[in-house]
């Protein structure tokens, strides 16, 4: 019984913990609330993942109203490795939280902040799972307006134009994607993606759907901050509280990343659309332009978490750079970016965290001397930042080595020229950092800092090994992530 | 006993780091910890040795890093070489850092210690490596571990120094040599070293020597010319760093590394038939006498040793480039000869600096009147770089010179004239001035040698220097295995 129902369970648990948390009141209580769902959403998500591995793609019709009538949940090895990636992150961030939160946000808001956290979830967990276009829509607003919230909670008061930034942007690319799949319905007359996507294919290509596929396009490419309209992400990064920036980074983007490929390769591959469109061409330039302009502009940032945000927008082109080179490499490689990134934003924002809890707002100057006396901080900052170089023994270079096979297959020298050299900026800004850390005289409230506590150090440097772990051992994250390129390609014949 | 199987070679000084931290607080016991590391390395490694000479090749695979690619290791006899040397050479190091480092007095002891065997322990799986994704894996990771150690002092001109070093080795790896071995993989299907090479009818024409030069520049730890420039600014590490690290391990994990992939990768007899490939040997000759003119010219020892060093390595890679299989051995015996002859050189010039404070050249005159053993040493490493008999620097050039007849290479040949020429230009009269003239000034503070630790440790590498000379048998046959030939 329960087992057949996992699909629901993973969006419904989270979703009815959430007004629990508002019914509790208690920060105390909401937080073991949130605990409890996300750890059992993690659970879940793996329990799916394994199945779909072991027995194939789980379709899930809701409420017993069979596809394509009904909504149907539908679980392929893609989605359930964004599932479990998402649920994951998340359990790890909430013991975190805690401490993080003490410090950062009155604590007659916790429960507030945590019924936003659930709801986040659940919106993020509900956009992967789903096979609907019109529930796509849903949760994904589900998700955005609870991420306004979090990010609104920043003890900045920037924080509050920040968010309200990302509600101007996040509502146009919202409008935009139910534009796009009203445009879907209206000439498919079906909101079910796999019955979309079929009937795509056999008609004739005609306006609206080129329409269709421009309006998704931008509306997800503003959610995933591809450049040039990644412009709501740093200063929403900079100015949330450190769990928000954490969390957000580590899964609301990854999301986005998801719902493009699923669009891309799922709804409209089997379409020819792409045969007369510069679509690929253009979604290399954009990543291009995003892994060096982004790249530059972290260079000569001050606040730390904004740089590592401006990192973030570089290694989104990297993913849809593998999206758009659309081989079997690209395709593994942008997926498991997506989980190798995660990894390495979340360990060096929670990191971040442990720095704001000890010395205030991570600004550079504040950081110097980190080392002498928050050791195991610095050194965890050092390994993330190792990842986002690429170096061999990170899951950085996973992900690189993907990208440049790719292009290296595809003969495209020049590209693979590009890849490198542009992680190669990733240098300078992870070394400015180690320097001002390890080189630097303790600045008079970093030489009275302490450790961070255990409860937020290990949650940090779980991400941390797990940067190291998957970067050696890759048969779990590489091997699912080719299995779903593997599938997506499959499914464009 | 059984031989000890080739990860254990890794295992060893990365515990060793471990225990060096544990017991930081008490500093005999963790230096006792560093020597116990060195020697047990030295045990383990050489315990490959038989049956590497007997024509087996311990493998081992650690884990699937990508599908079709490992973490594995292989001892082969070129890596077999040096990994005795890097480990023999760490015991006589070690000595001599104690005695450094308590000399001097310097700060962060058990940093230095700690990363010392973390750049050991990846130097082995250099050493070992048994594809191109392990060896830029370990490669990488010896390019980090010893940033600390060059980064040491940690006042702005050091930092300043370590950048240019990070710098240069970080972006030479990434941008050419990364390339390079995802093309080398997805042309050949594989990244194994194979005896023979692997690129054998999977590339043709230009490419090759194009694919050629992304190994030889961003291999940048050999420090051919023009990405040499972190070799000189490496030297503000404390000298027991330059000494083993940026004479021994780390360079010559540089030069070993071309070494191999010429050998294994492209395979000498395929490089050899194509065309494109003939610049190596003009670069690193170029590189040879540039950096033999450039020392010329040096008043601080170290930096003149460094760029001896930059010669030296070019040595090797010319004579790899060379592509005939005496000049192949060459190579290997002249990573071995360089190595005893250029850590006695930087031993006495740090006992130098600990006994007297002086790092000129200019302020030599006389030296060896007050630092007899230490002058000695030096004189010897000296003709070792020169290659005068009875040193080991003779041995290696009569291998690659003879390598250069075979493969009727004049430039090679001329080249290792004019630049014996030069070393003798540049070192002779270092050794003539120390030893026949007078002191310019008494020293404020009269000194006699430097601790007793840094003596003994400058005294072995120049006795092994001379030994190598009467003794090479056991590495002239193991690396007789490397181009096909039986013992």
């Amino acid at each position: 019984m329960i087992e057949s129902n996992l699909p629901a369970l993973q969006v419904v648990l989270p979703l009815i913990a959430a007004p629990l948390c508002l019914l509790l009141r208690r920060s105390t209580l909401a937080w073991l609330v949130a605990w409890s769902a996300s750890w059992s959403a993690a659970a879940i998500s793996i329990a799916i993942l394994l199945k779909v591995l072991s027995s194939g793609t789980i379709s899930y019709a809701f409420g017993g109203w069979a596809p394509p009538w009904g909504i149907e949940y539908r679980v392929d090895p893609l989605n359930g490795f964004v599932l479990v990636l998402v649920s994951v992150v998340a359990a790890l961030i909430v013991p975190y939280a805690r401490r993080s939160l003490l410090a950062e946000i009155r604590s007659r808001q916790h429960y507030l902040f945590w019924t936003a956290y659930l709801l986040c979830l659940t919106g993020l967990l509900g956009v992967t799972i789903t096979g609907d276009a019109f529930n796509v829509f849903v949760f994904l607003e589900i998700s955005s307006l609870a991420t306004y919230i979090l990010i609104a909670y920043g003890q900045d008061r920037r924080a509050l134009v920040a968010s309200y930034q990302y509600l101007i942007m996040g509502t146009i690319g919202a409008t935009f994607i139910v534009i796009g799949v009203g445009l879907l319905y209206l000439m498919t007359g079906t909101l079910n993606l796999a019955d979309m996507a079929q009937r795509i294919a056999q008609m004739p290509l005609v306006r609206p759907e080129l329409a269709a596929l421009a309006f998704l396009t931008v509306g997800i490419s503003l959610k995933l901050a591809l450049f040039p309209l990644h412009l709501w992400l740093p200063n929403a990064y900079a100015y949330a509280p450190s769990v928000s920036t954490a969390f957000l980074a580590a899964t609301a983007t990854k999301v986005a990343v998801y719902l493009l490929i699923r669009f891309m390769y799922t709804v409209f591959g089997q379409s020819g659309i792409f045969d007369n469109l510069p679509f690929e061409e253009m979604l290399i330039a954009l990543s291009l332009a995003a892994m060096f302009l982004a790249s530059i502009v972290a260079v000569f940032q001050d606040d730390v978490k904004r740089m590592f945000a401006y990192s973030s927008v570089a290694q989104i082109g990297y993913m849809t750079l593998g999206i758009g080179l659309a081989n079997a490499s690209g395709l593994t490689g942008a997926i498991v970016h997506l989980f190798n990134h995660a990894v390495a934003k979340g360990a060096i924002f929670l990191l971040l965290g442990c720095v704001a809890l000890c010395v205030g707002q991570p600004v550079i100057s504040k950081m110097s001397g980190l080392a002498k006396r928050m050791p195991l901080t610095a050194a965890g900052l050092v390994v993330g930042g190792l990842s986002l170089i690429g170096i061999p023994g990170t899951v950085g270079f996973v992900s690189k080595w993907y990208l440049v096979m790719a292009a290296v297959e595809k003969g495209w020298w020049w590209l693979a020229g590009l890849v490198v050299i542009s992680s190669l900026l990733a240098v300078v800004y992870v070394w400015r950092l180690i320097e001002v850390c390890y080189f630097r005289e303790p600045s008079q409230k970093m030489s009275e800092a302490k450790e961070a506590p255990l409860s937020m150090l290990i949650p940090a440097w779980v991400f941390v090994f797990a940067c190291i772990y998957f970067g050696l051992d890759t048969s779990t994250t590489v091997g699912t992530a080719a299995i779903a390129a593997q599938s997506l390609l499959e499914s464009m014949q | 006993m059984s031989a000890m199987e080739p990860q254990i070679a890794l295992a060893v000084p990365a515990v060793g780091a471990v225990l060096i931290a544990l017991t930081g607080r008490w500093p005999n016991l963790r230096e006792a910890m560093t020597l116990v590391t060195a020697v047990v390395l030295f045990a383990v490694v050489a315990s490959l040795l038989p049956e590497v000479m007997s024509g087996e090749r311990p493998a081992v695979t650690l884990f699937t890093m990508l599908p079709g690619l490992s973490v594995a290791l292989r001892v082969e006899p070129l890596g077999m070489l040096f990994g005795l040397l890097a480990s023999g050479l760490w015991i006589v190091n070690s000595i001599y850092s104690i005695g450094y480092m308590r000399g001097n007095n310097e700060k962060n002891q058990t940093r230095f210690y700690v990363y010392f065997a973390i750049a050991l322990a990846s130097t082995m799986g250099i050493a070992f490596a048994a594809n191109l994704v392990t060896l830029f894996l370990f490669y990488e990771v010896l390019t980090i571990s010893t940033y600390p150690l060059v980064a040491h002092k940690g006042d702005r001109d050091t930092v300043r120094s370590a950048r240019v070093y990070i710098g240069i080795l970080l972006s030479t790896s990434i941008a050419l040599l990364l390339p390079a071995i995802i093309w080398t993989y997805v042309v050949a299907g594989t990244a194994d070293f194979t005896p023979g090479g692997i690129l054998a009818g999977n590339i043709t024409g230009p490419a090759v020597g194009l694919l050629l030069a992304l190994y030889v520049f961003g291999i940048g730890k050999a420090a051919v010319m023009p990405v040499h420039r972190w070799l000189p600014a490496a030297m503000v590490a404390p000298t027991p760093v330059s000494a083993l690290l940026h004479a021994v391990a780390v360079v010559k994990a540089g030069v070993f590394s071309i070494t191999k992939v010429i050998v294994y990768i492209f395979g000498i007899d395929f490089l050899f038939a194509q065309p494109g490939s003939e610049w190596l040997v003009y670069v690193s000759a170029f590189t040879i006498i540039a950096a033999s003119v450039v020392a010329l010219r040096q008043t601080n020892l170290k930096r003149l040793l460094a760029y001896s060093t930059i010669a030296q390595l070019s040595y090797v890679v010319m004579a790899s480039a060379v592509l005939k299989p005496l000049s192949e051995i060459g190579a290997a015996i002249h990573m071995m000869a360089h190595a005893f002859g250029k850590i006695t050189l930087f031993f006495a010039a740090g006992a130098i600096y600990t006994a007297s404070k002086k790092t000129e050249i200019t302020q030599l005159r006389g030296i060896g009147r007050r630092m007899p053993w230490t002058m000695t040493a030096f004189t010897i490493g000296a003709l070792s770089m020169i290659g005068v008999p009875p040193t080991a620097g003779f041995v290696s050039k009569w291998y690659i010179l003879a390598g250069a007849f075979q493969a009727d290479n004049y430039v090679a040949l001329f080249t290792i004239i004019i630049s014996t020429a030069l070393n003798a230009a540049y070192f002779l009269p270092i050794v003539y001035w120390a030893w026949f003239s007078k002191e310019d000034s008494a020293p404020t503070k009269p000194h006699g040698e430097a601790p007793v630790a840094i003596v003994i440790a400058l005294t072995i590498t120049a006795a092994l220097t001379l030994a190598f000379f009467f003794f090479n048998q056991t590495a002239l046959q193991l690396e007789s295995q490397l181009v096909g030939r039986q013992k």
